[in-house]
């Protein structure tokens, strides 16, 4: 390393330093953008946090018309006696709400205790199972919810159905937890056969119908096989299905809000917009301040280069200042706006792609950001730079 | 007070890079926020334009949407025969029994699965909703598997242009018909003849019956006398409340990120507003002491450099504002939550919209001009002035 380079990074740091004020807003800029693009893109992978979470051996059967058709329980053998299929459970959405419609949480029918079995990445603890395996009325429901309405293990809820017509009263027997940060733990579940029965009295024609079908196949390489075996099997029938991996059931309710996933992902390029112009902007006006001092140095043999060094060094300084402190801060902010936004997000997890995209980003913004003023540093003549007041 | 505009107007001319930076910066954060009030705003008109202030719409108890709703045909025939409800001039009433279901049919652009509204209806749907005309083709034929799709159905899914065909509950449907609804819900619906439905998907139910009232003062009347008979379960609504309710949860959902993602943006045009009226204090420091020398007072200093934030933040916010209005040519489709089908919608800008970003993007100037302009306020005459 030169003299003159070593002399040019001394000269990086004290002028960052000269306008403490300036630099340290400048910063707060920064990392106010890099916080907001962590954050956007945080929206956008808790949607996806279903997918990625899919286990690649369930298969998910629904009726072809639409999710909102039931299929009959008779399905469940002829499933079964499919090569390949391992087990068969059934999930049924049930549509209601606690005390006020606003406050939505998924709650979901189940077969029964051997559900579990399916989800794995649903931790019951064992007292828990056993209630709802003896007790019609047993729910077991994701940690979120109980704190969110500050529920707890015993108590006695009531749920106003809406696809189920009337009060409906369940008995907390458990509670799960994720075995992953992106787990959807929202979810109350509780016995199919509790609604059956009361369908099978008021409104017969719909009892013994449920909302999909789980699968769990030996092998996930033969997915799209089993897939097809299954639909075929209920071909021109009253009830056609259409099964899909998980990860593409799941896929098909993330394409449903596509245009605002869309929008998130405009607004977090729009983000890296504002860090540009905070940080363009303090550099234009630090370039032009000191037109006559960069004179001075190209008097003192400085050449363009090192002017350029001199330029860029401090544009890239404050911006990864400002990149890393928005990282810091990234953390407490996801944390208190997915505890906000739990109500529409069950599961909040930072996509481990928003660090490097991040710091990227703040050195692209930093090397941008010195781009005009160091050219008009650079162009400047001489005697124009020492000519200049003020 | 034309003076001092005017000073801190030119002042914010005189540096052109910094000024144009900054108030772009303003008018990014402006236009974001105008854009997604804009969204919930079209997504709310839209849904309070489906319905018509004149009718009501009976479901099921509880059922917040047609899809989620059931009701008989004995009930069905109890709600048509109240004497509230208006005849046309066969003196039938002017009432129409609908099942409602969702079918999952593929988009044209990306082949992704959506949910749409498919309403079997009969020829009396065009009688009470004046709004839905046929703008090509011809009216489905009861007894056959014809149907009509609104506009933007006709546009987005793949099988329901004019003339296609689209499967779906073991049935092929011909679209023999195009309707426009001018922007309302029906735009996102596919129609069919209510009897064909009913048997494609073994429902022999209705979803809800909308009427026209005699007049509508007598809602309260007709409501109480349908919704305490023990024969009916059901509720009664005003139609327009009632779709206008079905905006709720997207509505407020575009709205809290939008807000949240905004008021974060802004915070990061302020603090490049403030750097920037920073530099803006320092560099005039002599003209400031010059100014307090001839007799300006702390306050009218504050006052000029907070005006020019201001205009700062107005010239942003106008920028802003504009190019959000010219999102109201774009629309949208996606799946609107509370009925889980799609909806196509528009960014509207409303007069409280416009209000809205104005105050917002001066309280960003208010915010981010204030310290530097107690900063100036306070400088010392003398030491100013010795300032090189």
């Amino acid at each position: 390393m030169t003299q003159t380079t070593m002399r040019v990074f001394k000269l990086i740091f004290k002028n960052t330093l000269r306008h403490k004020l300036r630099t340290f807003l400048t910063i707060m800029g920064i990392a106010v953008a890099i916080m907001a693009f962590g954050l956007l893109r945080t929206f956008v992978s808790a949607w996806y946090a279903g997918v990625t979470q899919a286990a690649p051996d369930r298969l998910i059967t629904r009726s072809k018309i639409s999710i909102t058709f039931t299929l009959p329980l008779a399905q469940k053998e002829k499933i079964a006696r499919i090569p390949g299929v391992e087990a068969v459970t059934f999930g049924t959405w049930f549509g209601g709400y606690y005390k006020d419609p606003k406050d939505f949480f998924a709650q979901i029918a189940f077969e029964g205790p051997e559900s579990f079995t399916l989800y794995p990445e649903f931790i019951v603890d064992t007292a828990g199972l056993r209630a709802f395996g003896s007790e019609r009325n047993a729910a077991i429901v994701g940690q979120a919810t109980m704190e969110r309405f500050g529920w707890k293990v015993g108590d006695a809820v009531q749920l106003t159905g809406m696809i189920y017509p009337g009060q409906w009263d369940f008995v907390i027997r458990g509670v799960y937890t994720g075995a992953t940060d992106a787990t959807d733990i929202s979810q109350f579940l509780f016995r199919w056969d509790y609604i059956d029965q009361r369908m099978q009295q008021e409104m017969p024609a719909r009892a013994g119908q449920v909302g999909w079908w789980v699968i769990k196949i030996d092998d996930p390489a033969k997915a799209a096989q089993i897939s097809n075996a299954v639909d075929r099997e209920f071909d021109n029938s009253a009830d056609e299905t259409l099964t899909e991996t998980e990860a593409a059931f799941q896929q098909s309710f993330v394409a449903m809000a596509g245009t605002i996933i869309f929008s998130l992902e405009v607004i977090s390029i729009l983000v890296i917009g504002i860090i540009l112009l905070v940080a363009a902007n303090t550099m234009a006006m630090t370039a032009r301040e000191r037109i006559s001092e960069y004179a001075v140095l190209k008097t003192l043999g400085f050449n363009g280069g090192h002017i350029l060094g001199l330029v860029a060094g401090e544009s890239l300084l404050i911006a990864m200042l400002g990149g890393g402190l928005g990282l810091l801060l990234m953390f407490p902010l996801l944390q208190g706006v997915g505890a906000a936004l739990r109500a529409w997000f069950p599961a909040f997890p930072i996509d481990p792609m928003t660090y490097p995209l991040a710091v990227v980003s703040a050195f692209a913004v930093g090397i941008l950001a010195a781009l005009f003023p160091a050219w008009r540093a650079i162009r400047v003549s001489i005697v124009d730079g020492l000519r200049r007041v003020g | 007070m034309g003076l001092f505009l005017n000073y801190s107007f030119r002042s914010i001319l005189v540096r052109k890079l910094t000024t144009t930076l900054t108030v772009l910066g303003l008018g990014l954060v402006v236009f974001v926020f105008a854009a997604v009030l804009m969204l919930a705003h079209g997504l709310e008109e839209t849904l309070v334009e489906t319905g018509s202030p004149d009718n009501v719409i009976v479901v099921r108890a509880a059922a917040s949407s047609e899809t989620l709703s059931i009701m008989s045909r004995d009930q069905a025939g109890i709600v048509k025969t109240q004497d509230e409800i208006a005849v046309d001039a066969e003196g039938k009433p002017l009432a129409v029994s609908e099942l409602v279901v969702l079918i999952n049919l593929n988009k044209r652009a990306n082949n992704d699965p959506s949910n749409i509204i498919l309403r079997g209806t009969t020829a009396e749907a065009f009688a009470l909703r004046p709004a839905v005309k046929l703008t090509a083709g011809v009216m489905f034929t009861p007894g056959t598997s014809e149907v009509i799709a609104g506009a933007s159905v006709a546009g987005n899914f793949r099988g329901c242009g004019l003339g296609e065909s689209v499967q779906f509950a073991g049935r092929e449907w011909q679209v023999v018909g195009l309707f426009d609804a001018g922007g309302a819900g029906f735009d996102s619906e596919l129609w069919a003849d209510v009897e064909q439905v009913q048997q494609a998907f073994r429902r022999p139910i209705y979803s809800s019956v909308t009427a026209r009232m005699r007049d509508a003062t007598q809602i309260p009347v007709f409501k109480n006398r349908l919704e305490s008979d023990p024969r009916m379960t059901v509720t009664v609504k005003n139609e327009q409340q009632f779709y206008a309710e079905q905006s709720r949860a997207t509505a407020t959902f575009i709205r809290v990120i939008g807000l949240v993602v905004s008021v974060i943006f802004s915070l990061g045009a302020m603090i490049g507003a403030m750097i920037t009226m920073y530099a803006a204090v320092s560099n005039r420091t002599v003209e400031i002491g010059t100014l307090r020398a001839i007799g300006f007072s702390r306050g009218r200093v504050l006052s000029v450099f907070l005006s020019e934030a201001i205009w700062l933040s107005l010239v942003g916010g106008a920028i802003g504002i504009v190019a959000a209005s010219l999102m109201s040519f774009v629309t949208v489709s996606t799946t609107n939550w509370d009925t889980f089908s799609e909806l196509a919608f528009g960014f509207q800008l409303s007069p409280q919209i416009i209000l809205g970003t104005i105050l917002f993007s001066l309280a960003m100037g208010l915010i981010g001009g204030f310290l530097p302009a107690v900063r100036a306020s306070r400088a010392r005459i003398i030491e100013s002035l010795r300032a090189e």
